[in-house]
């Protein structure tokens, strides 16, 4: 394992300092927690403030996406592991404008439980809290058993429309419901090809056979819905497209968000290949794509795969998608 | 034998789990390893030794589990954070004031607990986590206490019940935490909470007995 860190660790510790400084123009630390990232943006005219949080390792997710218009307040965690509940609450406090905070985050279990107890405390405090769960992945759970699906690439179209209605004033129950629509209409899968290493194991966190690969894998390496003969760019984009088209179901005259992401070690150059393949496809299938998204927008380590992303848009959606942002990770104009 | 501690004074008893799970670290991480991340002991030895440090050394029973619970709500994170300090914290809710603990006060502080913590977790018998070892523990506790036995007896009966639900989950499928991704694979293996859960309770049974 050859890597660039100090010690194996303290690499979150190790890794805001630059991250903080090389965007001091856009975020901040929390004074009153050091893993709690706040946005220089909040606390202008007063919206619903927009928190999100989860492990590191999945970078730009999730403090690539504070910033204007979109998140307020990041909670930081260890690699692959839920922030604290009190890393949330503090998001919470510097998130709230007296218009009241919606959590948008992904569907894991110490997430769940952390933001439950945050969003308790909050609500002793008088802050009015709400949240919404990611669960965009496919493969993670059969579609009788939404509850079970984990969040994925998807929370990025989330945060977006959830930090776009916010923008334009909206209330915390329109937030609320405009971030849930966003996600009930979002769908993704993924394909591993290649296991990450978390550095102070030392070792991968499973592997994939040379010659095959794992669709469905999850963003922890979380074991996918079946493992097949490696496929060329064509053959991926294909079984990708068909898995996700066939759950919300996307169909003709649907307008759609597209966005495809590499899970670390992808080249981009690579994913440019397969969105090729799926612009062709949705396009047989009479699919529009309003917007996309191709890079590394939420990754796991330097596990070499893929995910697609695509959301149905209606007018208030798109409205969403297009509000300009200004994040680390994410500008638009 | 006394039926009933002193809560005051008590805190040796909080001191001697944070030494128990220092020295299960890498038996937890390792068993953690078999099915997850393989941090558990490291993320537990974390918590506990920041608690251990910040412990009134002469205080409370109640008190240093109160601290123990804080600091892996606050500090640890994950899931283990909030599901031990819950764990933890409502057992020092429950002792906050007793001035003489004995098996109801304790019996009921264990039962809340339990309740909390699934409540929190969402986890329910059999689904291969540390509930597995704290259901059966309390279910022993309370046995014992119903057919009169002494809270020594009762505490060793906790033990015990703890340790066979610790082990009968190593003959479960996970249906949560990050295991449950195994599916069929984590058959045959211990869970790395439930047996963590074994350490912290027949730690407790063992200290108080011995200031019984």
């Amino acid at each position: 394992m050859q890597r660039i860190i100090n010690d194996p660790d303290q690499l979150v510790e190790d890794m805001l300092p630059g991250f903080l400084e090389a965007n001091k123009e856009i975020v901040h630390r929390s004074e009153a927690n050091p893993r709690t990232v706040v946005s220089n943006f909040c606390g202008g005219e007063p919206r619903v403030g927009i928190v999100t949080g989860g492990g590191s390792g999945h970078w730009p997710a999730f403090i690539g996406y504070c910033g204007q218009n979109m998140v307020d307040a990041v909670a930081v965690g260890e690699i692959f592991s839920s922030p604290t509940a009190k890393a949330f609450e503090q998001c919470v406090a510097e998130a709230d404008q007296g218009k009241g905070v919606a959590i948008l985050y992904g569907n894991y279990a110490g997430d769940n439980m952390n933001v439950k107890m945050a969003m308790r405390k909050a609500k002793k405090a008088g802050i009015e809290v709400e949240r919404v769960v990611a669960n965009d992945d496919v493969a993670s759970a059969s579609k009788d058993e939404p509850d079970k699906r984990r969040g994925v690439a998807g929370e990025v179209f989330m945060w977006k429309c959830g930090g776009a209605k916010a923008a334009m004033g909206g209330s915390l129950e329109e937030v609320i419901a405009c971030a849930q629509k966003a996600i009930d209409n979002t769908r993704s899968i993924g394909i591993g090809l290649a296991p990450c290493t978390i550095p102070s194991n030392g070792k991968p966190n499973f592997s994939i056979e040379p010659g095959t690969m794992e669709v469905g894998i999850g963003h922890h390496g979380e074991p996918g819905v079946r493992v097949e003969p490696l496929k060329d760019a064509r053959g991926m984009a294909d079984e990708m497209v068909e898995a996700v088209c066939a759950d919300v179901p996307f169909g003709e005259g649907d307008e759609v968000a597209l966005l495809i992401s590499g899970l670390g070690a992808t080249p981009v150059m690579e994913q440019y290949i397969l969105a090729a393949r799926v612009f062709d496809d949705l396009r047989d299938r009479g699919i529009s794509v309003y917007r996309s998204y191709v890079g590394n927008y939420f990754t796991s380590l330097e596990m070499n795969g893929i995910t697609l992303t695509l959301m149905r848009l209606d007018d208030e959606l798109k409205e969403c998608i297009d509000m300009p942002v200004r994040t680390p990770a994410l500008v638009q104009q | 034998m006394a039926e009933t501690i002193r809560n005051e004074g008590s805190a040796g008893v909080a001191l001697a789990l944070c030494e128990a799970i220092h020295e299960s670290k890498d038996r937890l991480s390792e068993i953690d390893g078999a099915t997850g991340d393989g941090d558990h002991g490291v993320n537990m030895n974390k918590g506990f030794m920041l608690a251990k440090d910040r412990i009134d050394v002469g205080g409370s029973l109640s008190d240093a589990l109160e601290t123990i619970g804080d600091t892996l709500v606050d500090d640890i994170g994950g899931s283990m954070g909030p599901i031990y300090g819950t764990f933890f914290d409502t057992i020092a809710d429950d002792l906050d004031g007793v001035a003489e603990i004995g098996a109801p006060e304790f019996g009921e502080a264990l039962a809340d607990a339990a309740e909390a913590l699934m409540d929190l977790a969402g986890a329910k018998p059999g689904d291969k986590t540390l509930v597995d070892t704290i259901m059966p523990a309390r279910d022993a506790f309370n046995e014992a206490e119903a057919a009169g036995k002494g809270f020594a007896d009762c505490l060793s009966a906790m033990s015990e019940g703890a340790e066979r639900g610790w082990k009968s989950t190593e003959g479960m499928q996970a249906k949560l935490g990050r295991a449950a991704r195994l599916g069929e694979r984590s058959i045959g293996h211990l869970d790395a909470g439930a047996t963590s859960c074994y350490v912290i309770l027949s730690t407790l049974a063992k200290e108080i007995s011995a200031r019984l």
